[in-house]
């Protein structure tokens, strides 16, 4: 019997791939190493540092009012709530009694600033996936935002608001009125983002399904902020360690269950709602009083250890101090939510698509300078 | 489970173990090296502490010594502990990974490993993060001497 060759050669054969430093899906300087086999992801390895400034061993050097001035170029889209963050670690190591004032505007802000952040994301994800007009439905009302900060903050990204003992300023006259008509208009137009996009089915057959984080995962890879709640994981820093006026307010903590690439849209989309909400609450009754407490020109914190969680847009930002009694601290580590969330691609993305790491990592909403610090 | 509770269970656990709230608003282990390991695996797998969430871990030169700072918290019970290890060897840093027990932990690791130079044991993938594989020294160590970059206040 004749006996037919059969022709072995075409092997598939894995191969590496730069993805970045300058891909515009990774949104900044981020280096992913892909091993792909074909159009099969098997490793992503992400190379780091090269927006690396070692804020932390700035912070050694610097005094605590300087401090909060480097926050806010980690996550800058967080800026106002990086910036809390240090101050409330070094109020709190000071015992300082905080002006209920201060309290209401500092969370009032910080949603605006989740919403201006999430409707940032919201327009670039889409973008990333190839809907343009998300782009400018997102800068369209996140401009609006910035506004109401560029005349309260003097600043429109890296407000500088906060400092140890309250704000910089008082709010600006307009202020109450400006942030009502931006949620009266932002309610009309936030129900345009999911006709547009939500319920389209081409956008729900990228995202659905893909990217898959499991809870456990969730917990193991320290995922936190919308990410790790899109896996059913309830991690609301806000929830569970409430600071300012937040243990004032009732929202409901935004969860999804399929931890895929959707139910991290989903969440996000209901954050906005929740932080409108919060908005909501507390805009008419901003308590009369001072917007700061006298500190000493030069801060020291008392000798021992500080830690402060606080949740911003992308996730839990914690700032651990140790101090050995003088005007710097001895050493400063700044927990990024980034860091942790970027940790987990390689789980979630391996066995996918090079398209829908795209996807992924959209929903991952990396900050870059807040992975490298 | 409050301060005391947990300080009577882990304590039952190990005598060697030494604890201290001062300075802290939350309850300090000091473990050995050698214990490292064994500790954190129980603090994670003991159902009465259930510590699943490493949410922060720190790289610390004390100058006379180097150590790392866990912070751990519990998302069943909300419990938080900091663990902390040290070693007084300077040339040759080295402590058992926990990156087999959270996995957040291969990350955290590496950028210890990248500023302090400390070694972690049996860390699947333990080189530089940030910085290049050239690069001379580690930064965040308070030794550590960069006249051109470094400005001095």
């Amino acid at each position: 019997m004749e006996t037919i060759a059969v022709n072995n050669s075409f092997k598939s054969e894995e191969y590496f791939i730069n993805m970045g430093p300058q891909h515009p899906a990774t949104h900044g300087v981020l280096r992913l190493l892909l091993t792909v086999d074909g159009e099969i992801i098997k490793k992503v390895e992400p190379d780091l540092g090269y927006i690396h400034r070692s804020i932390e061993k700035m912070c050694e050097r610097d005094s605590y009012q300087q401090i909060v001035h480097l926050t806010d170029r980690m996550d800058y889209l967080s800026s106002h709530i990086n910036n809390e963050a240090v101050c409330l670690t070094v109020e709190h190591a000071l015992q300082l009694e905080i002006p209920d004032r201060v309290k209401v505007i500092r969370t009032i802000i910080g949603e605006l600033t989740r919403i201006a952040s999430h409707t940032l994301w919201w327009g670039v994800m889409g973008m990333d996936v190839g809907a343009l007009t998300t782009y400018f439905y997102g800068f369209r009302d996140r401009e609006l935002i910035n506004d109401i900060f560029e005349e309260t903050c003097g600043a429109r990204l890296t407000m500088n608001y906060n400092i140890p003992g309250g704000l910089m300023f008082d709010i600006h006259p307009n202020f109450v009125r400006r942030t009502k008509d931006f949620i009266a208009h932002f309610k009309t137009k936030l129900p345009e983002y999911d006709t547009l996009l939500t319920e389209n089915i081409i956008f729900q057959k990228r995202m659905k399904g893909v990217g898959i984080l499991s809870k456990e995962d969730a917990i193991s890879y320290g995922a936190s902020g919308p990410v790790g709640r899109g896996s059913g994981y309830s991690c609301d820093v806000r929830k569970y360690h409430p600071y300012s006026a937040l243990d004032k307010v009732a929202f409901n903590e935004a969860l999804g269950y399929e931890g895929d690439s959707f139910a991290r849209y989903q969440v996000r989309i209901q954050e906005i709602w929740e932080s409108i909400s919060i908005i909501e609450q507390l805009i008419d009754n901003i308590p009369e009083g001072n917007h700061q407490v006298a500190t000493n020109a030069v801060i020291k914190l008392p000798k021992g250890e500080f830690y402060q969680k606080v949740e911003t847009a992308r996730g839990e930002l914690g700032v651990y101090i140790i101090s050995t009694g003088t005007k710097n601290p001895y050493r400063l580590k700044f927990r990024s939510p980034g860091f942790s969330n970027l940790s987990l691609l390689n789980r979630i993305a391996v066995g996918g698509k090079i398209g829908d790491l795209v996807a992924t990592m959209a929903t991952l909403d990396l900050v870059i300078p807040d992975i490298d610090r | 489970m409050n301060n005391e509770s947990l300080q009577n269970l882990i304590g039952s656990w190990d005598s060697e173990l030494t604890f201290t709230e001062e300075g802290s608003e939350f309850l300090n282990i000091s473990v050995q090296p050698k214990q490292l390991h064994r500790l954190m695996k129980q603090l994670k797998t003991n159902a009465e502490t259930q510590f699943d969430y490493l949410f922060c871990l720190t790289g610390v030169d004390w100058e006379t010594s180097l150590g790392v700072v866990y912070h751990l918290e519990s998302t069943t019970h909300r419990h938080i502990v900091v663990v902390k290890v040290q070693t007084e060897d300077r040339k040759n840093p080295a402590f058992d990974t926990v990156s087999d027990i959270w996995k957040t932990a291969e990350f955290h690791e590496r950028e210890v490993f990248d500023f302090f130079g400390i070694k972690f044991n049996h860390h699947p993938n333990l080189k530089r993060l940030f910085l290049t594989d050239e690069w001379v020294g580690y930064p965040l160590r308070k030794d550590y001497v960069d006249e051109i970059n470094m400005v001095v206040k």
